[in-house]
């Protein structure tokens, strides 16, 4: 890979808020990682582990603390606000809550017009047009041109958003739990319709999403994100195959799967305990305090992020489960033993 | 001999549009001990089934029969069911949050059913409390009986619904999208102490989610509902290796696995569920389906018995669509 495929890099990005009482919380810890074009790159993780934070930072919509977002070569940090303005053109979000993300005074025509206007795209008699074919990509019957945000269903408000991001003809798009709020029928349609389009588009997106079926589904590559920190990095068929890190680990084995054999076979990891206070993280590895694995030494220093195989990122030294253990996680040996 | 039996239940919500039939002739038994899953989507019915069970809708409730543990619930008065209400059955539901009162300590909630339904005093019903709130799995749960709901994490405040459910050993508990608020790696806290509970206290569950995994490793039977109607019920195995019902086949065929099974593109089911006002004649979801025969275009199919406890008002031959039972 030359490093020209990538068209995102983001580097050691950190994003602190203040909490109560002054106390800074780290929601993202120099976060790293590059996207490929065309590709999808899955953020997953529970809440407040920092996915959604790291996706407004692609945009700058929510500025880091530290580190930089790379886009097609050029820094975002050092762009001033009209010079974000226009990148924003190529970068686009589409968000859980479609409905709100609409404004409710505007017609659906309305809300992709005003997309096309802001960037200056599409003036005069083409715009109608531009419209109707923007509609007709996401699957929307033109008839709904006139109706307001209130009147659709969930799913169709979700292909308004993201005909409205379509709109200016981005090149990335940070989806960030675009189906969450769907019907798992409904969940299924947009899920196929992001598929069509990137096909088709040529489209980059980064998925940012707690559901690790879906991600597995969409994505190329993963990023498990735990408390601010990204604990492993791989493709998909490493990470769901050979999860190393313990918290990847009792993840994947908590998701059910619609397979009730496969239900009664599988070993599940059951966490104890809650997500720690983040303005008040463990020392060392912030996964120490739940995790089954964990010694003394893991309280004293930050893992490092290592390569346990070419291109499988993990931040923990002292798991190496065997590829058969770790594939009865997910059900994978069960079947095979079958 | 079942704990809880419905019989043609018809839950109806008079609207400026017109009438809403939300429930429409359902009917359905739970055995003692038994977990039973509701699954379909949102506006399918699910949670009016079981909230019009308990009278908690503003709506028009009828049914040919619902008795719960030898008790006929139509027949009782709005107090008499109250009382049903918490001790022998026991609510859980998605945001914990609403349930919970905000400016109560978990401890007096607790205390409140304890000395209510079982007439405990003050101490005894504070050791009971701290005994709940131990079994359902919260660290230090002498401190939590001072803390105040918003100062618990959502699961939690999740456990101590459970235990509040739980304080008068109901003989029944429903649970409606208890989980689905909650992030994966507690909801299999959750479900694993749902599961313990049913196993060692023999409550039997009614357990309402749109996920069918979760189903899948928790559930013993499942009615599937769509359009206010179950459209077809068996035991899990039945109903995720032989799906006879096409609502079925495309929920099963729209959920991704974590498993990767299923291939790479999803069998989505096109179009959205009906409005529920206009009365329905033929298969409610015909328009969505993608197995239908020429005989969907006739009458409403009548539910059909497949054998076992295996029913589904389906009348396409779905047998070449079964992935099969690979264990």
């Amino acid at each position: 890979m030359t490093v020209n495929d990538d068209i995102l890099r983001v580097e050691a990005v950190s994003v602190h808020f203040s909490g109560r009482r002054g106390v800074r919380i780290k929601a993202v810890d120099e976060v790293s990682f590059a996207v490929k074009r065309g590709s999808t790159f899955g953020l997953v993780g529970e809440s407040g582990c920092g996915k959604s934070t790291t996706g407004s930072a692609v945009l700058m919509l929510q500025r880091p603390n530290a580190g930089k977002v790379i886009f097609d070569g050029v820094d975002l940090g050092t762009l001033g606000d009209r010079a974000l303005r226009s990148m924003r053109r190529r970068i686009q979000m589409v968000y859980q809550d479609a409905a709100a993300s609409l404004n409710p005074r505007l017609s659906v025509g309305d809300i992709i017009s005003e997309a096309l206007t802001i960037h200056g795209l599409y003036r005069g008699a083409s715009r109608g047009g531009r419209i109707r074919r923007l509609m007709d990509m996401v699957g929307l019957p033109s008839r709904l041109a006139n109706r307001y945000p209130n009147e659709l269903s969930g799913g169709q408000a979700q292909r308004v958003a993201i005909s409205r991001a379509l709109a200016v003809e981005p090149e990335l798009i940070v989806c960030d739990e675009p189906v969450s709020a769907l019907d798992v029928s409904i969940q299924a349609q947009i899920v196929n319709l992001l598929q069509d389009l990137q096909r088709d588009l040529g489209l980059t997106y980064i998925f940012v999403s707690h559901d690790l079926s879906i991600v597995r589904h969409i994505s190329d590559k993963i990023a498990v994100m735990y408390l601010g920190k990204i604990v492993e990095l791989a493709e998909k068929e490493q990470l769901y195959r050979r999860p190393m890190h313990p918290y990847t680990r009792a993840l994947l084995s908590a998701v059910p799967v619609p397979d009730p054999h496969l239900e009664r076979k599988r070993e599940r990891i059951i966490l104890s305990g809650d997500l720690p206070d983040p303005a008040n993280p463990p020392s060392g590895c912030r996964f120490t305090s739940r995790c089954p694995l964990a010694v003394p030494s893991c309280g004293e220093s930050e893992p490092a992020f290592s390569a346990a195989e070419a291109g499988h990122w993990v931040r923990c030294p002292i798991t190496s489960p065997s590829t058969r253990e770790a594939a009865e996680l997910v059900g994978h040996a069960a079947r095979s033993l079958q | 001999m079942s704990l809880l039996r419905v019989l043609n239940l018809q839950t109806h919500f008079d609207t400026e549009q017109g009438v809403v039939r939300a429930v429409d002739g359902v009917t359905f038994d739970v055995a003692e001990g038994e977990i039973l899953g509701l699954v379909g989507e949102s506006g399918s019915g699910k949670s009016v089934t079981a909230l019009s069970i308990m009278r908690l809708v503003q709506g028009r409730i009828r049914a040919d029969e619902i008795t719960f543990d030898g008790m006929d619930l139509l027949r009782l008065d709005e107090a008499a069911v109250r009382e049903i209400r918490g001790a022998k059955i026991g609510m859980i539901f998605q945001d914990p949050m609403r349930s919970l009162n905000p400016v109560l300590t978990i401890g007096r909630q607790l205390t409140e059913v304890l000395r209510r339904h079982q007439k405990m005093d003050g101490a005894a019903a504070r050791r009971r409390a701290v005994e709940l709130l131990d079994m359902v799995g919260l660290a230090m749960p002498e401190k939590r009986l001072s803390a105040y709901p918003h100062q618990l994490s959502g699961g939690m405040r999740q456990r101590v619904m459970i235990a509040i459910a739980l304080s008068c050993h109901p003989k029944l508990l429903i649970a409606d999208e208890a989980t689905t608020a909650l992030d994966v790696t507690i909801q299999a806290q959750i479900v694993e102490l749902v599961k313990q509970l049913a196993r060692d206290l023999g409550t039997a569950v009614i357990w309402i989610s749109h996920d069918l995994g979760l189903v899948a490793g928790m559930c013993d039977r499942v009615n599937v509902m769509y359009a206010g109607r179950i459209v077809e019920t068996g035991s899990v195995d039945e109903l995720f290796y032989r799906p006879s019902h096409g609502y079925t086949l495309g929920l099963i065929g729209s959920s991704p696995r974590v498993d990767g099974e299923g291939g790479d593109r999803l069998v989505s089911i096109e179009g959205m569920p009906p409005d529920m006002i206009e009365p329905i004649t033929l298969c409610p979801f015909l328009p969505r389906c993608r197995v239908t025969v020429a005989d969907c275009q006739r009458t409403m199919p009548p539910s059909r018995h497949l054998g076992g406890g295996h029913y589904a008002s389906c009348v396409a031959d779905l047998t070449s669509h079964w992935s099969g039972d690979r264990a």
